[in-house]
């Protein structure tokens, strides 16, 4: 088990994601940065669906109480093992009894920490990963314990990557979205021209952007979304969607995110500055 | 079986949109679920395919990698006038048991005074009538429900509620549904559905399908809560019936 002395802000355990039903409302789910995670996993030779533990904001601290490997990535948020700092996208050893803590957020919002074999809270229509009401809790809380198997030798074909680059991108490539096509010239104009900033309401639902472009009167019939979606309300404000969003909507759907630009805008938070490019 | 001129679009780099002429008309709803079970049986194997239908449209969405978007619109146009009219999809009627009393119906008595109508008149033309689950979607388990009678239209409540207990029977603008879980909402209350429509725990965890029917008949409070109580134990058996696409 690995204990949660301190939860941090928003813990919770992903994978990458719940597939097959979106056609009963379910949403995705999954990892917010995928890029991140398919390099922890990859580091640690682990399965591509190896569930994580995506850290938002402020880390946990934990305690391992079987030996295993780890490694961390994503935001930079400094981390320490047994109180001595240790190196993001590099494998680590953990003995039992380790203490694993997070210090300062600098850079980015989502910090992941990967485990050797992956975590393994119960499968819930086919993944690990947290979302309620299929899962009992949003997030992990403090003194939950979360499952995993003990590896006691590793050997590993990488020690170490170096660190990503995407936390200082600001552009987001975006497809046409079905909805494009209603979208005016002046709106086309500031979509690519201007300059947005992440609003407060940002989670793993969805994103909203402060700045609003002109009013609209689309009327559409609900239809499906997906993570990536941008939909335009008809105050003409931006929802950017993510993995634990819905699954259908009634806002025209002006844009699609690309899987790298999700994985950018997850690293974002409130009062972030983006743009657009399409793709 | 009528076709349809469809129009195909990219959605992303993993997905397509396929839709139908934009009306909510339960002939285009048969001919996308038509088809869609003409794709799952020739053409795409649901491994790597999820299919979301909706209305006027039905989304493509592949698990598998990137989509090769020229040759596979054309290959669905191909797909779609190939598709033969003797398709039956298997739908059901499901008769779903409210209870339309007391604190379960929050706002049936605003409701009636709004729409001139006692709460009897109100409960006796919502269990009259057959609705058509035209799409599953905004929470697991939600249907979006058409054929409501224009008598029971009424707007959403100017705030809406943090809080709608599960299960709520709701009535807002053109619709009428069931909330499968606790959320905030702005919907006029006027009953609950004590059968849980969304279980994590069943391989399918929605026993409803886009293009079923649901029927709602009133129950009383003991019933309710004999009915609920089934319900978590999972023995209660729900009144379906097979019909004719």
């Amino acid at each position: 088990m690995l204990k949660f002395i301190k939860s941090g802000f928003f813990t919770t355990v992903q994978d990458l994601g719940r597939f097959n039903y979106r056609n009963k409302g379910v949403p995705v789910s999954g990892v917010m940065d995928s890029f991140t995670y398919a390099m922890l996993n990859m580091l640690l030779e682990n399965d591509k669906k190896a569930a994580v533990l995506e850290i938002t904001m402020t880390g946990p601290t934990l305690e391992f109480e079987l030996d295993t490997y780890i490694t961390v990535g994503g935001a930079e948020l400094s981390v320490s093992l047994n109180e001595k700092p240790i190196k993001h996208f590099k494998v680590h050893k953990v003995f039992a009894g380790d203490k694993l803590s997070f210090g300062k957020l600098e850079h980015g919002w989502r910090a992941y920490l990967a485990i050797k074999g992956g975590f393994k809270p119960p499968l819930v229509l086919g993944s690990r990963s947290y979302y309620k009401p299929l899962t009992i809790s949003s997030r992990i809380k403090d003194y939950d314990e979360i499952p995993y198997e003990e590896c006691k030798s590793f050997d590993p074909k990488i020690q170490e990557l170096k660190p990503h680059t995407l936390l200082k991108e600001t552009v987001l490539e975006v497809f046409e979205g079905p909805e494009y096509r209603l979208l005016t010239d002046q709106q086309l104009e500031v979509l690519f021209s201007g300059e947005f900033t992440v609003a407060k309401e940002n989670n793993r639902m969805a994103y909203q952007l402060n700045e609003a472009i002109d009013i609209h009167s689309i009327s559409m019939l609900t239809s499906a979304t997906l993570p990536g979606t941008i939909q335009l309300t008809p105050s003409g404000k931006l929802i950017i969607l993510m993995k634990d969003g819905q699954t259908t909507g009634g806002y025209p759907r002006i844009f699609q995110l690309s899987e790298k630009a999700i994985s950018i805008l997850s690293q974002k938070r409130y009062g972030d500055h983006l743009s657009f490019k399409l793709i | 079986m009528n076709s349809y001129t469809i129009s195909i679009r990219p959605f992303g780099d993993f997905a397509v949109l396929v839709e139908w002429p934009n009306k909510v008309e339960e002939q285009i709803l048969n001919d996308i679920l038509h088809f869609t079970k003409h794709l799952k049986e020739n053409h795409l194997n649901e491994k790597e395919w999820e299919m979301v239908p909706a209305y006027n449209s039905l989304a493509l969405i592949h698990r598998a990698g990137k989509i090769d978007y020229k040759s596979f619109s054309k290959e669905l146009k191909e797909w779609y006038s190939q598709k033969l009219g003797d398709h039956h999809v298997e739908k059901y009627l499901w008769e779903l048991p409210v209870c339309y009393e007391g604190n379960f119906a929050a706002d049936i008595k605003e409701v009636g005074e709004k729409l001139t109508m006692t709460p009897s008149e109100v409960v006796s033309l919502h269990t009259k009538h057959t609705y058509t689950v035209y799409g599953i979607g905004f929470l697991p388990g939600f249907m979006y429900l058409g054929g409501l009678p224009p008598s029971l239209e009424i707007v959403r409540r100017e705030t809406p509620r943090l809080n709608v207990e599960k299960g709520s029977v709701g009535l807002a603008g053109q619709q009428t549904g069931i909330y499968p879980q606790e959320s905030p909402g702005g919907w006029n209350i006027i009953g609950n559905c004590p059968v849980p429509l969304f279980n994590k725990d069943n391989e399918n965890p929605c026993f409803v399908n886009v293009g079923d029917k649901i029927k709602f008949y009133a129950i009383t409070k003991g019933e309710f809560d004999l009915l609920k109580l089934q319900g978590e134990v999972g023995i209660y058996k729900l009144k379906k019936t097979k019909m004719d696409a």
